[in-house]
């Protein structure tokens, strides 16, 4: 198949895709950094000068970083705990056979398919309102004050808010990967006097832990993107209580116009994925050679 | 195992197993019910499950008075759009990658994935400024090119996996056979491929409807897709509950559907094909 | 027409040397099966040759025409792929008439070729069928259907019994020898399978590590083995091996002896031995006996032949039958 003439119409082939990608990634990545080493606020034109790593202290030093880096934390592994414990727990209850489990199957991946805004929106006004809210009349009938969600518990909120999005997807890698499980081992390890807990720590758990990496590496690069669900509930507030690192930067670019701080903050964005993104494909590239 | 007790297994878990799945699909199906809602019912306390006037009149006002159809329009084109072209660029790399690999295919699948990891704020202010400098900013053009370089990756990945569960000695034989570049892409190639380029067409669609960091911040009233038209609603709208879930339902139907038949795909696409 | 010949034809790919030059000369109508173990470089011969590959030296005549740089289509081989490489989308009649349709032929044309196709292979009550929804030996058979269609000069055969069970393979076996009888084409054939390439083979081509070890008919690597690969190669069970002392007597470093030419009694032999497993298989018993100083050795005896484990024999080699190699492997006459 490897002949000279298709090798060289393959690249032809790949051009295109390489090219706009190389494109898409050097061009403004490089402005990004670029901007990052300069003075440089929209409000001011032709005010720019070169600062050298004065945006990168700025941005490092500014008190709102702290929070943020710890609301993002706070944020993914929130959402990962949840999603991958509850995952977990629904992909091993669609594992067993019942009536209509195809359609519950449906119903518990439709919340990955709900546009972040509608999901957000939903929850923020039908669900968490502390008044007329679903939850609110919830707690009340059962003889407790309500909780008043986005004021009292901002980021825990939006972790469930996140997390109900997400929950589907970690569901339903982890059933895919459970039914890829080999009958024939478990039954032997029923032979062999294996209880039912005892399956599940020593044969079903340590055949997930490779499904369940990949669902903790995929979820956080999306994960320390989420906006959306900040920006239509809360806008990062109160204060900087619900302000990531994606929202900080999206603050400083687009909210106060400067772009040589959200630049440095785009570059710190971007090292703080690099070091998820290099476990993850090195996971991936590992199972490319198979 | 027990008969008996394996009959009974299965009741219980029938139990559980829908109790789980209505409450994790719950929003979703209240957002329905309050659609049908009157304002008044909408924020009624106690809350009116399914005994309720129901109306249908919310679809009516939503259309009328935020010119709904753009919207949907502007989602519709932007996402099968970005798909399309999508497709249209990977198609060729992912078949080059997937029947002639080099030593170098397997880095240049590493890279095109780690692209997709560039966290989206990174590139956000050139991105933004490139736009406004172009006069890109809410355009549907703007937004669909922006989409496709989002997307690509994970097409092009995603074909990938496809292509390569193609056996090459079936394009072999055909060559074999006597078949031409063109009639083994026409006869052999193409109807192998359809179901796999099938599947990938329709997840991208799901993402690129969904994808709500560039729509917001590229787009403001013209271009703006329904990520960025139900955003509108966090504000003082927000009290018009019935309106909003209208607006919601309609947002999330086509695609609720176009997801459930894309479910299988969905996984190997977000893992990149590391969980089949 | 279909005479192959390989002209110093060598492969590498990149640093790794596949096939270092090998020159070969297949007559028309010949039956040759490239043999060897897995890696031997017998199925990139075989892609060669098809044109699935570029050579990376040497040239390759087909018909007495230089074919190196022709495209596979047009060098009017038919090949069958070990996966049978079947498009699953099309029905039987689709995938048989496929290479007709690529030439360009008339439609009464190809529906009479592919029937005749048919009635050959017994394929006619499955026309219509997918191939998945055919058995494996059928699959096979569609396979080859595709390849008889074309009339080419030659076929190629890549393995194309290893999905098959054992006694599908034996029966398939039987019909691709009678359609060679029938059909007088050249025909090459790989296989890992010194059995297969014994009973079917005009030619036996042995491959090790790329090189020919040996070429000749099937009878003729068996009677008189180049090397020790050969002698280990062909012939089953295996040739036995002895070295030191016993070797040293006749004048070599190894001493081969078939498990066939061993004769056993009680009473007298070379060597004594004391007897293992016995293997029943009816018609044949093959019994491990383990030689004092020398090793173990396996005899081939008649089906009736009784012995007990753990039994003492003495082994008589049969006169004439003992192959002697030099500290190079090579066959010393």
């Amino acid at each position: 198949m490897a002949t000279l003439h298709t090798r060289a119409s393959a690249r032809l082939m790949m051009a295109p895709a390489v090219i706009l990608l190389l494109a898409w990634m050097i061009v403004p990545l490089g402005m990004t950094l670029y901007f990052s080493l300069l003075r440089y606020n929209l409000l001011m034109p032709g005010m720019e000068s070169f600062t050298g790593l004065g945006n990168y202290v700025y941005f490092l030093t500014d008190p709102a970083f702290g929070t943020a880096l710890a609301n993002t934390l706070l944020l993914v592994g929130g959402v990962l705990a949840i999603t991958v414990i509850g995952g977990t727990g629904l992909a091993l209850l669609l594992d067993q056979p019942f009536f209509g489990r195809g359609i519950v199957r449906l119903l518990v991946i439709a919340p990955f398919f709900v546009m972040p805004t509608v999901s957000a929106l939903v929850w923020k006004t039908m669900l968490m309102h502390p008044v007329n809210g679903l939850f609110a009349w919830i707690a009340r009938s059962l003889g407790f004050a309500p909780v008043d969600w986005f004021a009292d518990l901002p980021l825990l909120s939006i972790i469930l808010i996140v997390a109900w999005q997400w929950l589907p997807f970690a569901t339903l890698i982890l059933l895919t990967a459970l039914q890829s499980l080999d009958e024939e081992q478990k039954e032997a390890a029923e032979m062999d006097g294996a209880g039912a807990v005892s399956r599940f720590v020593y044969i079903v758990l340590p055949h997930l832990a490779r499904a369940m990496t990949v669902v903790v590496l995929i979820e956080t690069i999306f994960l320390l993107s989420v906006f959306a669900e900040i920006l239509v509930t809360t806008n990062g507030g109160p204060g900087v209580q619900t302000t990531t690192i994606t929202y900080l930067v999206y603050m400083q670019a687009l909210l106060q116009f400067d772009v040589g701080g959200a630049s440095a903050g785009g570059i710190v964005a971007v090292v703080l994925a690099n070091i998820v993104a290099i476990f993850l494909i090195r996971l991936i590239g590992k199972n490319l050679d198979r | 195992m027990a008969r008996a007790a394996s009959a009974r297994r299965r009741i219980a878990f029938t139990i559980i197993g829908w109790a789980v799945g209505f409450l994790v699909f719950f929003p979703i199906l209240w957002t329905v019910l309050t659609s049908f809602k009157s304002e008044g019912t909408a924020i009624a306390i106690p809350p009116q499950f399914l005994f309720f006037d129901w109306t249908a009149e919310n679809y009516a006002t939503v259309q009328s008075r935020s010119n709904y159809l753009r919207h949907m329009t502007n989602s519709i084109v932007i996402s099968l759009g970005s798909t399309l072209l999508g497709l249209l660029i990977a198609i060729p790399a992912a078949w080059a990658m997937a029947f002639s690999p080099t030593r170098r295919t397997k880095d240049v699948l590493m890279w095109m994935l780690s692209t997709k990891m560039l966290p989206a704020v990174g590139v956000l202010v050139p991105i933004y400024l490139l736009f406004r400098d172009f006069g890109l900013l809410d355009s549907r053009a703007g937004l669909t090119a922006v989409l496709t370089m989002i997307n690509l990756p994970i097409i092009v990945w995603m074909l990938y996996t496809y292509f390569r569960e193609i056996p090459a000695d079936i394009l072999e034989a055909a060559r074999m056979d006597g078949a031409s570049l063109g009639k083994e892409i026409v006869y052999v190639l193409a109807p192998m491929a359809v179901p796999g380029i099938a599947s990938t067409l329709l997840l991208n669609v799901i993402l690129a409807w969904n994808e709500a960091f560039w729509t917001l911040n590229l787009s403001t009233s013209q271009a703006a897709p329904l990520t960025a038209f139900i955003a509108a609603y966090s504000s003082p709208e927000g009290l018009f509950w019935a309106k909003l879930s209208a607006a919601s339902t309609l947002a999330i139907a086509p695609i609720l559907v176009l997801g459930w038949f894309a479910q299988r795909q969905l996984v190997r696409g977000l893992t990149f094909g590391a969980v089949k | 027409m279909g005479s192959i010949v390989l002209d110093n034809v060598s492969k590498t790919f990149g640093d790794a040397v596949v096939i270092p030059a090998i020159d070969l000369d297949i007559a028309d109508g010949e039956f040759v099966v490239f043999v060897g173990p897995s890696g031997c470089g017998k199925s990139t011969l075989l892609r060669l040759i098809a044109g699935l590959e570029d050579v990376s030296g040497g040239r390759i005549l087909i018909d007495g025409e230089d074919m190196t740089e022709t495209p596979p289509a047009r060098r009017r081989l038919a090949m069958v792929f070990q996966s049978y490489a079947l498009y699953p989308h099309m029905s039987v009649r689709g995938n048989i008439a496929f290479p007709l349709k690529m030439a360009g032929l008339a439609s009464d044309v190809v529906e009479r070729k592919v029937a005749d196709a048919a009635r050959i292979l017994n394929l006619t009550d499955y026309l219509d069928r997918k191939p998945r929804q055919l058995s494996g030996g059928q699959r096979q058979r569609v396979a080859i259907g595709r390849a008889i269609v074309r009339d080419p000069v030659a076929f190629l055969f890549d393995e194309p019994l290893s999905n098959l069970d054992a006694a599908l393979r034996v029966a398939m076996r039987l019909e691709i020898s009678e359609l060679h009888q029938q059909l007088k084409r050249t025909m090459i054939y790989v296989t890992h399978d010194q059995v297969e390439a014994m009973t079917m083979a005009d030619k036996i081509v042995v491959l090790n590590a790329g090189r020919v070890e040996q070429v000749g008919s099937p009878l003729e690597l068996y009677r008189n083995p180049k090397n020790l690969f050969v002698a280990g190669f062909i012939g089953s069970p295996r040739m036995n091996f002895l070295s030191g002392e016993a070797a040293r007597k006749l004048g070599a470093a190894t001493i081969g002896i078939r498990p066939e030419h061993l004769a056993l009694s009680t009473s007298d032999g070379l060597w004594e031995g004391k007897v293992g497993v016995a293997e029943h298989l009816g018609s044949d018993t093959y019994l491990h006996l383990t030689i004092d100083g020398v090793g173990p050795l396996t005899a081939r005896m008649s089906g009736e032949f009784a012995a007990r484990p753990g039994e003492t024999l003495r082994i008589a080699p049969e006169a004439g039958k003992i192959h002697r190699f030099d500290d190079k492997g090579m066959a010393l006459s």
